[in-house]
């Protein structure tokens, strides 16, 4: 039943060796546990501990009606007493272990980013398996954490960054759960109880939804034992997947009028799926347009010829049930009008022109040169491996993956220019006491 | 050159020895023009992190410049005399790579990720821009107004910021530590080119600087580049030592409160005066740094378990110490209260809970997972190399020696609860301390 599939991927690379300047050598290792749980592996010998990441596809989109919240709160209960131990032993055992435990939850995923010792795994692996399997949500733990999160609530009403994201995910998604932030709002969390937190633990945590990536000192047969150990007791299934969200964003400007100094603007249209066969394309498009560092147009125009702004950046961004392409701005309150027409126009240019030959260079070399230096550590490369899973990514796909961008042409990027960008559907949210922006559409 | 490698066979691990010191592989030596060099060994990747950290930053200003070193690190990515205005990030991006510049009060560095085999190049432009950047009067007034644009975002759009600049002016009475890095804005609104130059060519010479390369390098081959770019570049002889006007005795609590609208959790904050590391003498610095581990560190300290747990007074608590400076740092507590507390309330339930940990004294198995986490750090560090990197060169910046950073684990682990305490008797004094209330506007306090 141990089955092992091992992908050697350094010798895949060697014919690429040349144009890259550095090979991502990492060796993975599939690992299916006599109970039938799948992880990917790298063995990673010389340093006596490992990085374990988990995720269950769903995270807080899987809130039931009208309990908006509870998953983020339930997971930030996980590790606030579980089986035998309130939230102080808990706490105290794990830095008498040295480990660490993450929860963190996501509009598509809930994550466990452990770490822990070898030399004292099995406690380790315990304590981790009694937060994820049988947490307290005892009323006194989850008054003082719902105590912290209404403390951020608050904090994101008066915050003009999560003003603009509040407002540009409703006009976004509207209805869907990408609509509304997954903390909740003060309602929603003040009416949730214990058994709201059994509800959203029965409805994130099952198999059915589960993607581990390993990164360590263990061999494969440990690896099995240890997920068994640590998850053999999780249900086959949990809540079903919300469904596909229509991206509902139109082109205009939304002023949300809040008294500070410096505005800050997030604008978005539709995007492109992961899977789409022009994602490359797309990639290497906003690498040149505002992902890149001080060299994109963006930079280039807002920032290094004009001083408008610190930073200005845009970004794909592919969810399970959606994709936009987003951007984001800070800029004087008397200066922004004019950061948001040299970025409007700029997008425009971009959508007609495409790149230059020169661009797409650069910028190829860029993302294939920065693909390597991602891989290091054990925690990244766990949670590198984790996301390739969720994706339906081969296991040798990070030996392929610079191929698909080095396939890149200038015509690919200026065909999907036109077709991704859309200026007349380019929406600007606008926090702050902007001079010279007013609303397009009432809000 | 000091040469340490450790011992990694598995022998070490063995389970009479719990966690046996596995220092990183590291490598010092010092170019004929002062410069030193820091190599921070990991063959796992061909990947390598270089940087140059100065040994100037906004605490080393003129007066009235405020700002000036953080202007001049936004200035050394325009044009030298070889590259044009850009082309030394687009160059590290046409690479693979990513390269970026941070200053604090002490120092000033930039640093490039990059694939191994081009080191050379980031050499070849970091030396460049060592000696030879030549921007433009257009370049000033453009770049001026990138920084106030990152003022504004960094400090004037968050109030949490502005409380903690007040607080910082208010700590100090007459050293540079009180002025913020990013400055003041109505001094970084006149910064020029000749206060940009200035400094530049006060402190950015080979014999002011720490150059630290981290990942999949030998040292051996660094010494040769080193050699090849740095160790041309002339020695400035008249490179000033490093004296700052010095904290008269401080012998007034201050206090102060910090309105703003846009509040929405109020707190309390303290800071008291603290020394720092010092070179041959880091006792009294690890004492405080266990301390504030001890009092505010984690979910089972001391301020944690009897304000948040036992009498749920706060949604936070936390103790802090940064033992990295040049000169008298600061140990800071700090209470976020529950809903319905007022500020004056949690503030006296702070100051109790002080009270009542200097009567009880360390709990000793708190210690010990404190000092056991410390050492576990060690080993999940050496995944990290550019992490230690970056700590070899923030010490050293503030003339800590090789030996003070390479002796400070043991350091640590040496402390005893009775110097914990001797320490928190000397640091907990009201008399050099400064109390903050983040609050919102009185007519808004509704509480």
């Amino acid at each position: 039943m141990n089955k092992v599939v091992t992908r050697f991927l350094g010798a895949v690379m060697v014919a690429l060796a040349a144009a890259l300047p550095a090979r991502a050598e990492v060796e993975i290792t599939e690992v299916v546990s006599p109970g039938g749980i799948t992880a990917w592996l790298v063995q990673e010998p010389s340093i006596p501990f490992m990085a374990l990441e988990l995720r269950f596809r769903g995270g807080a989109s899987l809130d039931a009606p009208g309990k908006r919240g509870a998953i983020n709160l339930m997971t930030g209960l996980l590790e606030e007493g579980a089986a035998d131990l309130d939230a102080r032993a808990f706490a105290r055992e794990l830095e008498r272990l040295a480990a660490s435990f993450d929860y963190d939850i996501s509009d598509d995923a809930l994550s466990v980013s452990a770490r822990f010792l070898s030399e004292n795994r099995g406690a380790a692996v315990e304590l981790l398996r009694k937060s994820i399997i049988e947490p307290s949500f005892g009323q006194v733990a989850l008054d003082r954490v719902r105590g912290q999160v209404l403390t951020g609530l608050r904090s994101d009403a008066k915050d003009p960054n999560e003003i603009a994201r509040a407002a540009f995910d409703k006009m976004a998604y509207g209805d869907h759960p990408y609509g509304s932030n997954f903390r909740g709002t003060i309602e929603s969390v003040e009416a949730l109880t214990r058994d709201d937190m059994l509800a959203a633990h029965g409805a994130v945590f099952a198999k059915d939804r589960l993607y581990v990536g390993a990164v360590g000192d263990i061999t494969p047969d440990e690896l099995g034992v240890l997920l068994d150990d640590l998850l053999g007791a999780l249900p086959d299934e949990g809540a079903p997947q919300p469904g596909p969200a229509q991206v509902l964003i139109e082109g205009g400007t939304t002023v949300v009028p809040f008294d500070t100094p410096q505005s800050v603007a997030i604008f978005g249209q539709r995007g492109i799926e992961q899977e789409d066969p022009d994602f490359f394309a797309a990639r290497v498009l906003n690498q040149v347009l505002g992902a890149g560092g001080f060299e994109s147009r963006l930079m280039t125009e807002v920032r290094e010829k004009r001083g408008l702004t610190y930073g200005v950046y845009s970004f794909l961004v592919p969810q399970d049930h959606a994709a936009t392409f987003q951007g984001q701005v800070a800029s004087a309150n008397e200066r922004v009008a004019e950061a948001v027409s040299v970025i409007r126009d700029e997008w425009a240019r971009t959508a007609v022109e495409g790149v230059t030959q020169e661009e797409l260079d650069a910028a190829k070399t860029y993302v294939t040169g920065a693909y390597p230096l991602r891989f290091d550590g054990n925690g990244p490369i766990a949670r590198i491996m984790v996301g390739m899973q969720m994706l339906g990514l081969p296991i040798d796909y990070i030996a392929t993956r610079n191929e698909k961008v080095e396939a890149v042409t200038l015509d690919d990027v200026k065909r999907v220019a036109g077709e991704l960008l859309d200026p007349e559907g380019l929406h600007f949210v606008v926090v702050g006491q902007p001079v010279g922006l007013e609303s397009t559409v009432a809000n | 050159m000091i040469r340490l490698r450790s011992a990694l066979s598995g022998l070490a691990l063995s389970a009479a020895l719990p966690l046996a010191a596995l220092a990183a592989d590291v490598t010092t030596f010092e170019l004929d023009n002062g410069m030193q060099v820091v190599v921070v060994e990991d063959s796992r990747a061909p990947v390598v992190q270089h940087m140059v950290w100065y040994k100037a930053g906004s605490a080393d200003e003129p007066v009235g410049s405020s700002g000036v070193a953080h202007f001049l690190e936004h200035l050394l990515f325009k044009a030298t005399d070889t590259l044009k205005d850009g082309e030394f990030s687009a160059t590290v991006a046409a690479n693979g790579g990513r390269d970026n510049a941070f200053t604090s009060y002490d120092y000033t560095a930039y640093f490039q990720r990059v694939a191994a085999d081009r080191l050379e190049l980031m050499m070849r432009m970091e030396s460049d821009r060592m000696r030879n950047i030549n921007f433009t009067d257009q370049n000033v007034a453009t770049e001026r107004d990138v920084i106030l644009e990152e003022r504004n975002q960094r400090t004037d759009s968050n109030p949490r910021a502005l409380f903690s600049e007040q607080m910082n002016a208010a700590q100090y009475l007459n050293h540079r530590y009180g002025v913020p890095i990013i400055g003041w804005r109505h001094e970084m609104e006149t910064l020029d080119k000749a206060d940009a130059l200035g400094f530049y060519d006060t402190y950015y010479y080979p014999n002011n600087a720490i150059l630290v390369v981290s990942g999949g390098v030998d040292p051996d081959e660094v010494r040769v580049l080193a050699e090849k770019y740095y160790g041309v570049i002339p020695a400035n002889p008249d490179l000033p030592e490093r004296v700052r006007s010095a904290e008269p005795p401080q012998t007034a609590e201050r206090r102060l409160i910090y309105r703003d609208a846009r509040v929405a959790q109020e707190y309390v904050s303290r800071s008291y005066l603290a020394p720092e590391r010092d070179p041959g003498d880091q006792r009294a610095a690890a004492a405080l740094t266990l301390l504030a581990e001890v009092l505010g560190g984690g979910q089972t300290s001391y301020m944690t378990e009897k304000l948040q747990f036992e009498e749920q007074k706060v949604v936070f608590s936390g103790a802090f110490y940064r033992g990295v400076s040049l000169d008298d740092t600061t140990f800071d507590v700090v209470v976020v209260p529950v809903p319905g507390l007022s500020l004056q309330e949690v503030e006296d339930a702070m100051d109790a809970t002080l009270a009542q940990f200097l009567q009880d004294g360390v709990d000793e198995e708190l210690l010990e997972r404190i000092k056991y986490q410390l050492r576990a750090n060690e080993i999940y560090e050496r995944d990290n190399v550019d992490g230690i990197a970056r700590r070899y060169g923030a010490a050293m910046s503030v003339g800590l020696t090789v030996e003070d950073i390479q002796s400070w684990p043991d350091v640590l682990q040496s402390v005893t609860s009775d110097e914990i305490m001797e320490a928190a008797r000397m640091v907990l004094n009201r008399d050099a301390s400064v109390t903050g209330w983040l609050t919102k506007p009185e007519a808004e306090v509704t509480q």
